[in-house]
């Protein structure tokens, strides 16, 4: 069980990369980039994981001496989100432009830039 | 709670370090708020926040002569080895490499003063969070930050890429740097996640303590193959590279002028900080020095062999600062103060010199509209100062002296011949022949009209039909820009000539290199180490002379390139046998995203293997 989340996290990123490899579409491309980044998230929050641990806020009721799970990986997952939603809002707006210009999303078609 | 420590540190000093990271980014939302104001404002704004970057660079870089600059965000100093806040350490290297990027960024807010009419505040707006991107990666001392800064930088560049979205290689040539970048960042960040998971530090200086004199076991390895393939595809490195040669074909001149001259160096400059500061005490220099040296073999092999084959001008330049990427990874790969402070200059060399070449190549596109070099030729007969400028920085590009390429080619061939490989000097003259060579035969054709006409057709290639920078023609080179191509050429002369300039490069490098001052000064507040040995940083004889023989035979090149039709029937046999592989060679640069990130996954697999295998 231990492991099982970083499996998760491994599996993800290669099948995201997979995923833009064989993509027919580039929506679908820079959606499994997405899938790759949440990967990462995935892999950020099981590095910080503490079985029976709890959120890391400490107010009036909870002592200090409670474990907590890290709250520095989830501050890093919390700015690798926003990181990624940028570049995938930039990202789809470039592939709705190349549409507009090429006529086609298919990676397969878009040969303007060989050599 | 952590209590907050008594100021220890240099305070005017370090207070600059952040100072040069917010002032572009509060400029840049002044420039987007203000969107009314008129065009000689934004850009004289946009001039002047670059060269106040440079500016507080060059104080940054004056107070580190003798003894770092830590700047503590918030003033959160570690307590007892332990810190949750981040810091920014400014030795003279990035400082001067800091420098670097706010003097290109100048240069090209100045060349683009009349560029872009129709296009608004918020090109210069992008380009200002451009440079604060990368100020923040050179000034980090900190993993994550260095991940958050690298897609900062990563996502405007992006979005520079494809400024002129009505073009039609422009928006591809974005999506694949978008893309295979964006896939490189998830990469280092995973690496980054792995390496807190062994020490739970995300500081350069916390990591390299908690992983010294460790076994280098599957976890380090694995972080460090992680992050390094992060930064070395930014860094252009082969089988990582060729999202750049399709960005920089079809951004506009002036952004790859940032590209090509200081963000593609700053990746290489990511993984040489990473690898000696954190990896420094743990991973075995041998093993590190034999896989990467090999890698920028290959690098400069291949994209110097592409640079020649290009008739697409920026394409050209494009390959040719990825092969001249390969011969810095191989001087940085020698992991001596030597190495490293021979590529340092020749990073600052060569970032003046391409950068002006760029730039030339955008006053082509603007003029005649079109960057082919074979639709253009004969076409700037009447241009000639243009066209002299064009061939002088071809032949500075192959190292002639006493332009700083030349001088900072000649430390690193003979700290790479020290270092053990003999070839060192023989593929450094080679290589940046070629690709000077290439652009000595596009000038001679474009401006000059030399050789018979080129023709053919059926090869896979990438022509020059782009669209214009700028909405109209221009009919006659506008001051401003002709200042900043001559300005950047005389900075790339001037740093060979002055020898106050290009001898503190020894001092950098024996400060960059020197991992125990860096972090016993980042988390104890130690005094600077004294350095003894600097290494020496002078033309020698051999330097004027290995940097003569580059040029001459980029001439040599030159000519064999535009005559190689006329070429006697023995020549032109050899030449015919090495066409098979050529064509397999443009067929893998297949402008296909696909194919790109199953690069990425082959480079990373060959990395891990590399470096990996002779640890087992």
């Amino acid at each position: 069980m231990t492991y099982y989340a970083y499996f998760v996290a491994g599996w993800l990123l290669l099948v995201g990369v997979y995923g833009i490899v064989r993509s027919r579409d580039l929506v679908h491309a820079v959606v499994s980039l997405s899938v790759c980044q949440s990967g990462t998230y995935v892999l950020l929050l099981s590095v910080g994981y503490q079985k029976g641990a709890v959120a890391p806020v400490f107010g009036s009721t909870l002592p200090t001496s409670t474990p907590v799970v890290d709250p520095v990986v989830q501050a890093m997952t919390l700015t690798d989100i926003v990181v990624g939603a940028t570049v995938t809002a930039l990202l789809l707006a470039i592939a709705v432009q190349i549409a507009k210009r090429h006529g086609t999303v298919d990676p397969d078609e878009l040969v303007s830039l060989e050599g | 709670m952590l209590a907050v420590a008594p100021v220890r540190f240099d305070a005017t000093a370090a207070h600059l370090l952040p100072i040069a990271i917010t002032v572009p980014i509060v400029i840049a939302c002044v420039l987007i708020a203000g969107r009314a104001m008129p065009r000689w404002t934004s850009d004289a704004l946009a001039v002047a926040a670059a060269l106040g970057v440079a500016g507080i660079d060059g104080a940054a870089l004056a107070s580190t002569t003798a003894n770092r600059v830590v700047a503590w965000a918030g003033g959160w100093q570690p307590r007892h080895g332990f810190s949750v806040g981040v810091v920014l350490v400014a030795d003279p290297l990035n400082a001067g490499l800091a420098l670097l990027t706010a003097a290109l960024m100048a240069a090209a807010l100045l060349y683009s003063w009349r560029y872009f009419e129709s296009a608004g505040a918020h090109y210069q707006a992008l380009m200002l969070l451009f440079l604060a991107g990368m100020q923040g990666f050179a000034f980090s001392g900190d993993l994550f930050d260095m991940f958050v800064f690298f897609e900062l930088m990563g996502a405007v560049a992006y979005a520079l890429t494809g400024l002129k979205i009505e073009d039609r290689t422009s928006v591809q040539g974005a999506l694949n740097f978008g893309i295979i970048n964006s896939l490189g960042a998830y990469l280092s960040l995973a690496g980054v996640a792995v390496l807190y998971s062994r020490t739970g530090q995300l500081g350069l200086a916390q990591l390299g303590h908690a992983l010294d004199h460790q076994q280098p076991d599957a976890l380090i390895v694995g972080g460090f193959v992680l992050v390094s393939c992060g930064f070395l595809v930014k860094a252009a490195v082969v089988p990582f590279h060729f999202w750049l040669a399709d960005a920089h074909a079809v951004a506009p001149s002036s952004v790859c002028v940032l590209f090509s001259g200081v963000m593609v160096e700053l990746g290489l400059y990511g993984f040489a900080r990473v690898y000696w500061i954190v990896f420094g005490g743990t991973l075995p220099g041998d093993d590190i020095r034999r896989a990467f040296v090999v890698i920028g073999l290959v690098t400069a092999v291949v994209a110097a062999t592409m640079c020649f084959c290009q008739r697409h001008v920026k394409r050209l330049l494009a390959y040719s600062t990825i092969a001249h990427v390969g011969l810095f990874l191989v001087a940085v790969a020698t992991l001596t103060a030597e190495g490293t402070a021979g590529a340092a200059l020749y990073v600052a060399g060569h970032a003046g010199v391409k950068a002006a070449l760029f730039l030339l190549a955008g006053l082509a596109l603007n003029r005649y509209g079109s960057v082919d070099e074979w639709e253009l030729y004969g076409r700037g007969k009447d241009d000639r100062l243009t066209g002299v400028l064009f061939l002088l920085a071809g032949l500075a590009l192959a190292g002639l002296p006493p332009f700083a390429t030349a001088i900072g080619k000649g430390v690193a061939e003979e700290a790479v011949a020290k270092a053990g490989y003999p070839w060192g000097p023989a593929l450094f003259v080679i290589v940046s022949a070629v690709t000077g060579g290439a652009v000595i035969r596009a000038g001679l054709r474009i401006y000059f009209a030399a050789g018979p006409r080129p023709h053919g057709q059926g090869q896979p290639a990438t022509r020059g039909d782009e669209e214009r920078d700028v909405s109209t023609t221009i009919p006659r080179h506008p001051p401003t820009m002709m200042l900043a191509i001559v300005g950047l050429l005389a900075g790339s002369f001037v740093l060979g000539v002055v020898p106050r300039w290009y001898s503190a490069f020894g001092n950098a490098a024996q400060r960059f290199v020197d991992r125990n001052g860096y972090i016993a000064q980042t988390l104890t507040a130690a005094p600077a180490t004294v350095v003894h040995h600097l290494p020496d940083v002078s033309w020698t004889a051999s330097s004027v002379v290995l940097g003569t023989v580059s040029a001459l035979l980029a001439v040599v090149f030159a000519f064999a390139g535009l005559y190689h039709e006329r070429a006697p029937q023995p020549v032109a046999l050899v030449g015919r046998a090495f066409g098979p592989p050529l064509r397999v060679l443009r067929g893998v640069h297949s402008g296909h995203i696909g194919d790109y990130a199953a690069w990425v996954l082959v480079g990373l697999a060959g990395i891990g293997a590399l470096v990996g295998l002779p640890l087992r």
